[in-house]
């Protein structure tokens, strides 16, 4: 595993017109890592991604991607250096084919269509949709358009991908998928970043976990160092 | 696609080809063989703005400023310095361009129909500087020289061989709108007309995509609005440059089927039909009746197929037997705000 960090993220803030979203948070992700984000709604998980992907300018702080400097891209720029994102509601094409969906973000590597599909046609493959290639995307279940949006993603060849509540909405048999697909993410070398309420399917896989409460980071440990975290449990439970 | 599907659509559209070819041949009267160019014209207009507001779904209602470019500099160049309309033309498409790229630069930071006012807005304030142009003659507008003809000049005394150039542009414009479908820039066409914030997490920049699908289109135009100048020989802001030119082009489109290749034909096909018949209905003047015809068609296709015609073929094959869903509609127009 390569030593330099992937990401490195310092003293990072946003605020939207006084209300902050993020305050000071501070990490870094490594190659191939897998990190768990959680907390309590409304703690600003989704904010970060949309830093991290350049959906949001960063009002304070720094973002760097292979040690270069990427506060306040553009989320194209982002995803032409190699972060990927899934958005918490699904946003698929609803005009084309789940192949075609998936045609899209393997374009950014090569703009040849029939390079593109067969690069589709293996990340259908890669988590499991390959029976549903020609179905318009719309017709897909809730579940199947999310391994959708992981394909597409995947597609672009990044090397850190940021996904947002993959699993909510799952029964436990597509949990345990979903963390399969996960593992299978991070086996080829690409990093995640996981914002997750479900703990079953998030605890057994992360290497790490960042916990958010009102907008600032409180943990950064293994799961089990943060299942006893006294600040975590406070977080979720009350004081 | 499978290949069969694609050998079919292929031998459809030779077979399509040909009977246009050869429909002069059956139609010999010059009226009606004028009312051909016109569904012609309006096909070319329809396919071209097709590009932007199908595909890419950036409905612009301001296509007659691209159109009155091309009229007005395939006509100046000849006029000031005597160059041919097969130079003047392509010249003009490239003003047309510029003008695009101008004009979609700002007017792309607004996002559905706020967008589309905007190119109304443009368009009216372009009509308005022409009007009251001194080198553009203004209102009086500018009659093209009758001292010339033939293939060189693209002036013609017959109606025929205006036809078969009307036929060759819109084959042009169906080939180059073809090529981008099937191409990279297609796909992102879609996906930015989908879910623009989706595609710009893959890569895809908005902004560039956008100036692409609107210079495209806009070159395309202005060669019809060239064309326009060369066949009535005069051409005046009220006839290039006017709001309705914009809504007729839209309209075209829209009836036919957006996001489809040939949806705009079909539209075309139906609406000089209708226009047509009601001019020889109300009288000649027909500039009232127009607008009355394409707020009828507005309200009958938003109210009853989104997808235009075409859709609606779509949808009764897909509830006659055998006719499965093959993919979702590529062509619904959606209103998003």
């Amino acid at each position: 595993m390569n030593t330099a960090p992937l990401l490195a993220v310092d003293g990072l803030g946003k605020a939207f017109q006084g209300l902050v979203a993020n305050r000071d948070i501070s990490f870094t992700v490594h190659h191939g890592e897998i990190i768990g984000l959680i907390g309590p709604n409304g703690a600003g998980k989704t904010t970060l991604f949309n830093c991290l992907a350049g959906f949001h300018t960063p009002t304070s702080g720094r973002i760097a991607f292979e040690g270069r400097d990427v506060t306040g891209s553009t989320p194209e720029a982002a995803a032409a250096l190699g972060i990927a994102r899934t958005f918490q509601i699904v946003r698929i094409f609803q005009s084309m084919s789940a192949l075609e969906n998936v045609m899209v973000g393997a374009m950014l590597r090569n703009k040849r269509v029939a390079a593109a599909r067969e690069r589709a046609e293996a990340e259908l493959s890669f988590v499991g949709l390959s029976h549903r290639a020609a179905v318009p995307a719309g017709d897909l279940t809730v579940s199947e358009q999310k391994r959708l949006e992981v394909a597409r993603a995947l597609a672009t060849e990044p090397k850190l991908i940021l996904l947002d509540e993959v699993m909510a909405g799952l029964n436990p048999t597509e949990v345990r998928e979903a963390s399969a697909l996960v593992h299978r993410i991070h086996l080829r070398g690409i990093a995640s970043i996981i914002v997750e309420h479900v703990m079953e399917g998030i605890m057994p896989i992360a290497h790490r976990m960042l916990v958010l409460d009102y907008g600032a980071k409180i943990a950064d440990g293994t799961p089990a160092e943060i299942a006893e975290n006294p600040a975590v449990i406070a977080a979720y439970l009350g004081e | 696609m499978t290949t069969m599907t694609q050998t079919r659509k292929a031998a459809a559209a030779a077979g399509l080809l040909a009977l246009a070819a050869l429909l002069p041949l059956a139609v010999t009267e010059p009226s009606q063989q004028n009312f051909l160019i016109l569904i012609l014209m309006g096909a070319q207009l329809g396919v071209a703005w097709n590009i932007v507001g199908g595909y890419a779904g950036q409905v612009s209602l301001g296509h007659a400023v691209f159109y009155g470019i091309g009229a007005y500099a395939s006509t100046m160049l000849l006029l000031t310095l005597g160059l041919s309309p097969w130079i003047g033309a392509p010249v003009g498409g490239l003003v047309a361009v510029l003008f695009a790229l101008a004009m979609g630069w700002p007017c792309f930071r607004l996002k559905g129909h706020y967008f589309a006012m905007a190119t109304i807005a443009v368009a009216e304030i372009v009509q308005v500087l022409v009007t009251n142009s001194d080198l553009l003659e203004g209102a009086v507008g500018l009659t093209l020289p009758m001292d010339r003809g033939g293939l060189g000049w693209l002036i013609f005394l017959s109606k025929l061989p205006y036809y078969y150039v009307a036929l060759g542009l819109l084959v042009l414009t169906v080939l180059a709108s073809w090529a981008i479908e099937r191409s990279h820039i297609g796909y992102y066409f879609r996906a930015i007309k989908d879910e623009p914030e989706a595609a710009r997490a893959l890569g895809v920049s908005l902004t560039r995509y956008k100036l692409i699908a609107l210079s495209v289109s806009a070159f395309l135009t202005a060669l019809g609005g060239s064309f326009y100048a060369q066949k009535e020989m005069f051409i005046d802001p009220g006839s290039v440059l006017a709001t309705s030119v914009s809504i007729k082009i839209a309209l075209i489109a829209i009836l036919g089927g957006v996001g489809r290749l040939l949806g705009p034909v079909l539209g075309a096909v139906i609406l000089i039909t209708i226009e047509e018949y009601s001019r020889t209905l109300f009288g000649s003047t027909g500039s009232g009746t127009d607008m009355i015809i394409y707020a009828t068609m507005i309200i009958l296709v938003a109210v009853f197929s989104p997808s235009g015609v075409l859709g609606l073929l779509g949808d009764l094959r897909r509830h006659l037997p055998g006719g499965g869903r093959t993919a979702a509609e590529p062509g619904k127009m959606e209103a998003r705000p």
